[in-house]
């Protein structure tokens, strides 16, 4: 409810209180001029709120009223029992509009006009009879169809979700116990004629079973709570080291009469999650209008009880995603038509228990998430490249509306598409250590799954230790536990620096949260460490900590406000045995992991840009056949394919696949591992110039960025494997995508002689200038692997600009045909250049007629070599090489 | 400089060492004076705050005083706590030894010497000339505002 309205609603219902009586006081004394001032300020207080908050009902009654004891004052009005009973019955008048406004944030429909003119008769002075309305009670035949409370429009909430009366209304906070009072009597007394009186009695039933209470009293009692929570702890723990006592037994008592007092405490806060959807019927109404849906929205377990201060905190998410599932969700009648489903789109909520966490969820049926318009939206805004994409899940796909500034909504309308939104959700639901799920499937329908813990103040919490400190680590965030020993089978494998874990084929990242925390002492060489897999929404990580304890209830307290500015800690706690210990916050240290490896990405960038070389490249790491993973550069790989291996064809003695309406030619990396004929197959999928041919492979692993470091060259004796190198820590077999590709099409490139042996003397620095990123890649590995130190350029203008900079090269190898400066210009360009003059250049081209190599000779080339001859390129790249160390030498 | 706390003629004031400095608290202030604590440390904490401490079931934030005077860690017995609550938050301020109480007249308090250190002005509250020594006041609320200023931002340890 609005916090403004909530307001109002306390305020003016306690003032109301002190009115009655002031005004049955006034009424034995009607010449007490500070009374009827007292009486007149409170009046026109509720009057004045009234204008400001846009009641026009509630106010014009006030306005009426006040009018009338203004003439009470000023001594033109008498004050007669009449008279009062008159001001009595608008105030009467205004506390049912009041409990109708409370219930459902609308005025009621309807105005009062009888009862305000007869207030304003009596302004004018006509005396009132006596006789008319006694206070308590006011007369219900000429109010009856004045205060005719009509139905509210908005659908009613299905029948479990509370229009019924409560058997029993437990004493509650404030708010919680009037809105109750109202659902009492609006449902008791269906008949609008007697309404009033009814009301009245009903009111007083009510009252005498529940008392409002100040939040403040609560909170201070679940302090209070909590405290006696740590001390019986505190006993208990001392009891366990006492062995047998006279303690045992009376202690036992306390114990469990101190959770029943938690318990009955806890209750006192509860609120029930309807009290959260109150305003949702609405806003599925005004959306089925605004966007001509035809919506319907069921809510269950609206009585599911939990604490109000997550209820607080829950309610705008909720709304939010609620209005997500009516305009993105649910589609328009006709599509729904047409697509076999009801024309009425249903909106489900849902909540109910489940072992300490309340769970709600969020389901429409309508037409899911569209996971390829989020793909081209990630594409579009960067988040993730084709190739990520193309080996995610759809589910993973999915979790970029979780993503800051993601919106797939084509156009921003009243109602959403501003890009603000899930992640809001998702960080808010966080922020109470919940989580969110999603599942969504294109044409039926998403559901969103959050779930919440029950209170704020007591959470369990796992206990952990590291360097002698112990910490906790709120228990909804943690998936599982791994313990790790040298020998074990998980072990923490490093790439980089940054340290891993494989779990169940995936990559764990792992944070030591001895570095995290900046623990001073010594790191040891640890023999087992323990791992505490935690998850923040999506993204996982593994905390290595020394030593895991038990799992405890504890009373979560604000961290002093000296420390509020470390993000790590969401607070602290006092333990059992009475030591105060950190509550670590995973979502702090989610972030901190991140900027961890954002930063050490960083480092990178700038170690590229400084040097101009060393590149990093990205590797898919795949296995096939023997235990050493096998790594392809990933820019070689246009897409990644799930291949049903009964869909394999055999033409002219080579496996091939319907692919995209083309036969594409299948070959499996080795033949180290059998290939099933059925069953699904990875398979890496190559192509070039609208050719495509795929690599069969047994598993795929991961994709790491790493440098390129070939240590040992050709081991392999028909080629298929440039050689090895140590890629995310590891011995890994770089295959050489050429040798698959003249596999596959002999005339990919010129065939193929048998490998000579290229070897160079290292450090020769090679720029290579060639538009077409597949040469670039195709061609970097294979010159680095020749000894070369490679910097591969797109363009003509970029390799200038690397002369500009000052950085020189031993040889240049350009390709000819360039969009913008070709390399004839290029080539003329450099040689003119005082760096470059020196340095011999090659030239690259798809087809060499004699001329064409006159041209190259003329723009200062030195050599011409055919674009995929790769071995004349080599050839030719030593003997220019030795050629100019000869004219150093001389 | 600043006496607000000092109304009429004579002020009380819990005493307490740091070295052979003796300094006093206005005991109005202070909740509690506890002996040696077990201090739980905080990682990534600011250097003035040395842990926190069990305090009957409250969580007191422990601020080391000599670290806030540029005074040299002390070495040798334990150290006493003084309790102080502000904004519903409680310090306990570690200190080498808690004296007596003193009822001191206000005729021998005088505002900071000119000439003091700048971080022992920062956080005195002035200066009672006792018999055989002097006396600096503590005041601990701009203490604690130069901790939370100090602190506030600075994410590691400073």
């Amino acid at each position: 409810m609005d916090e403004l309205l909530q307001d109002f609603l306390t305020e003016t219902n306690e003032n109301l209180a002190v009115l009655d009586n002031q005004l049955v006081t006034l009424e034995q004394n009607p010449n007490d001029p500070t009374l009827l001032s007292s009486i007149f300020r409170i009046v026109h207080t509720i009057k004045g709120t009234c204008g400001f908050l846009g009641l026009p009902r509630l106010e014009s009654v006030a306005h009426a009223s006040e009018n009338v004891l203004g003439k009470f004052r000023d001594g033109l009005v008498p004050v007669n029992a009449g008279a009062v009973s008159l001001i009595l019955e608008s105030l009467d008048a205004i506390k049912r509009i009041l409990a109708i406004l409370e219930q459902t944030e609308r005025e009621p429909d309807g105005d009062d006009v009888d009862l305000i003119m007869r207030l304003n008769a009596l302004a004018e002075g006509e005396t009132v009879a006596p006789a008319t309305p006694a206070p308590a009670a006011p007369d219900p035949e000429p109010e009856a169809p004045t205060v005719e409370f009509e139905p509210e429009p908005e659908p009613e909430p299905e029948p479990e979700s509370g229009s019924e009366p409560k058997p029993e209304p437990p004493a509650r906070v404030e708010e919680d116990a009037q809105a109750e009072e109202a659902v009492s009597s609006e449902a008791a007394k269906p008949d609008p004629m007697t309404i009033g009186g009814a009301a009245d009695t009903k009111e007083s039933a009510v009252a005498h079973q529940s008392i409002r209470v100040n939040v403040d009293l609560l909170e201070n009692l679940m302090t209070t709570i909590s405290e006696l929570v740590l001390t019986r702890n505190q006993l208990l723990q001392i009891l366990r080291t006492q062995g047998e006592s006279a303690f045992t037994a009376p202690l036992q008592r306390l114990n469990q009469i101190t959770s029943e007092l938690q318990d009955g405490v806890m209750k006192t806060r509860m609120q029930p999650i309807g009290n959260a959807w109150a305003k949702l019927p609405r806003v599925v109404r005004d959306l089925s209008v605004e966007l001509g849906k035809k919506m319907d929205l069921q809510m269950r377990g609206a009585e599911t009880e939990l604490d109000r201060q997550v209820l607080e905190l829950v309610k705008d998410p909720l709304t939010h995603m609620v209005r997500n599932s009516a305009d993105h969700g649910i589609e328009m009648p006709a599509d729904r038509v047409r697509a076999g489903k009801n024309e009425t789109g249903v909106i489900t909520l849902n909540a109910f228990h489940e072992g300490g966490h309340i769970i709600i969820e969020i389901k429409d049926d309508g037409k899911g998430l569209p996971v390829e318009k989020i793909k081209s939206k990630a594409v579009a805004s960067g988040m993730a490249s084709a190739l990520q994409l193309a080996s995610m899940s759809e589910q993973q796909i999915q979790q970029f509306i979780f993503r800051p500034g993601f919106s797939t909504a084509s156009e921003v309308t009243s109602v959403s598409g501003r890009g603000v939104g899930m992640d809001v959700v998702k960080t808010n639901i966080e922020k109470i250590g919940g989580t969110i799920e999603l599942f969504s499937q294109e044409g039926k329908g998403s559901c969103f799954t959050i779930k919440i813990p029950l209170t704020l103040a007591i959470v369990s919490a796992l206990i952990v230790e590291c360097a002698g400190e112990r910490f906790a680590i709120p228990q909804i965030s943690v998936l599982e536990l791994v313990r790790t020993t040298a020998t074990s089978e998980q072990r923490i494998e490093e790439i980089n620096t940054t340290p891993v874990l494989r779990l169940r084929n995936r990559l764990l990242p792992l944070a030591f949260l001895r570095r995290i925390l900046d623990l001073d002492e010594p790191e040891k060489k640890q023999e087992s460490a323990y791992i505490v897999v935690t998850h923040m929404g999506t993204s996982v990580f593994g905390l290595v900590v020394d030593k895991v304890y038990d799992t405890e209830e504890i009373v979560v307290k604000p961290v002093t406000s000296l420390l509020r500015h470390i993000d790590l800690y969401s607070g602290n706690t006092i333990l059992g045995d009475g030591s105060v210990i950190m509550i670590l916050d995973p979502s702090g240290i989610a972030a901190r992991v991140g900027e961890i490896q954002g930063a050490a990405k960083e480092d990178k960038a700038q170690q590229k840009k400084a040097g101009g070389r060393d590149d990093a490249a990205t590797f898919m790491l795949f296995r096939a056949g023997d235990g050493s993973p096998k790594a392809v550069p990933l820019s070689l790989i246009s897409r990644l394919e799930d291949v049903d291996m009964t869909k394999v064809e055999h033409s002219s003695g080579q496996r091939v696949i319907q692919y995209r309406g083309r036969l594409m030619p299948l070959l499996p990396i080795n033949d180290n591992f059998p290939i099933p004929d059925e069953g699904n197959m990875p398979v890496l999928v190559f192509s070039d110039q609208g050719r495509c041919m795929g690599l069969i492979v047994q598993e795929i692993l991961d994709i790491v960025e790493d440098r390129l470091h070939v240590d040992l060259h050709g081991t392999s004796p028909d080629g298929s494997i440039l050689g090895s190198a140590i890629i995310a820590g590891k011995a890994t077999d770089v295959i050489d995508a050429g040798y698959y590709l003249t596999q596959a099409f002999s005339d990919w490139f010129s065939v193929r002689d048998n490998a000579a042996n290229f070897q160079q003397p290292a450090t020769r620095r090679v720029l290579l200038v060639d538009d077409s990123a597949f040469f670039r890649n195709l061609l970097a590995p294979l010159l680095s692997v020749a000894g070369y130190d490679v910097t591969a350029v797109e363009s003509g203008a970029q390799a200038l600009d690397l002369c500009t900079s000052g950085i020189l090269f031993d040889v240049i190898v350009s390709d000819l045909e360039m969009p913008g400066m070709n390399g004839f210009e290029f080539a003329a360009k450099a040689q003119a250049s005082e760096k470059w003059a020196n340095t011999p250049m090659i030239a690259l081209t798809s087809h060499s007629t004699p001329k064409d190599i006159e041209r190259s000779h003329e723009a200062g080339f030195a050599d011409h070599v055919a674009k995929f001859d790769r071995d004349r390129l080599l050839a030719t790249l030593a003997q220019v090489m030795s050629r100019k160390n000869m004219r150093k030498s001389a | 400089m600043n006496v607000q706390f000092f109304t009429g003629q004579a002020s009380d004031l819990v005493t307490f060492m740091l070295g052979a400095q003796t300094f006093g608290v206005p005991v109005l202030q202070v909740q509690d004076v506890l002996n040696n604590q077990k201090i739980a440390r905080i990682p990534l904490a600011p250097a003035q705050v040395c842990g926190s401490i069990n305090l009957r079931g409250r969580i007191a934030t422990t601020i080391n005083v000599r670290r806030c005077l540029n005074l040299p860690p002390k070495t040798g017995s334990a150290s006493m706590f003084i309790v102080v609550e502000n904004k519903e938050e409680l310090y306990s301020l570690m200190v080498d030894k808690v004296g007596d109480v003193m009822s001191l007249s206000m005729t021998d308090f005088e505002p900071n010497p000119i000439n003091l250190d700048p971080a022992w002005k920062a956080i005195a509250g002035g200066v009672f000339r006792l018999k055989d020594q002097l006396l600096v006041v503590l005041d601990v609320l701009r203490l604690l505002n130069l901790v939370h200023m100090q602190s506030g931002g600075v994410s590691s340890k400073a």
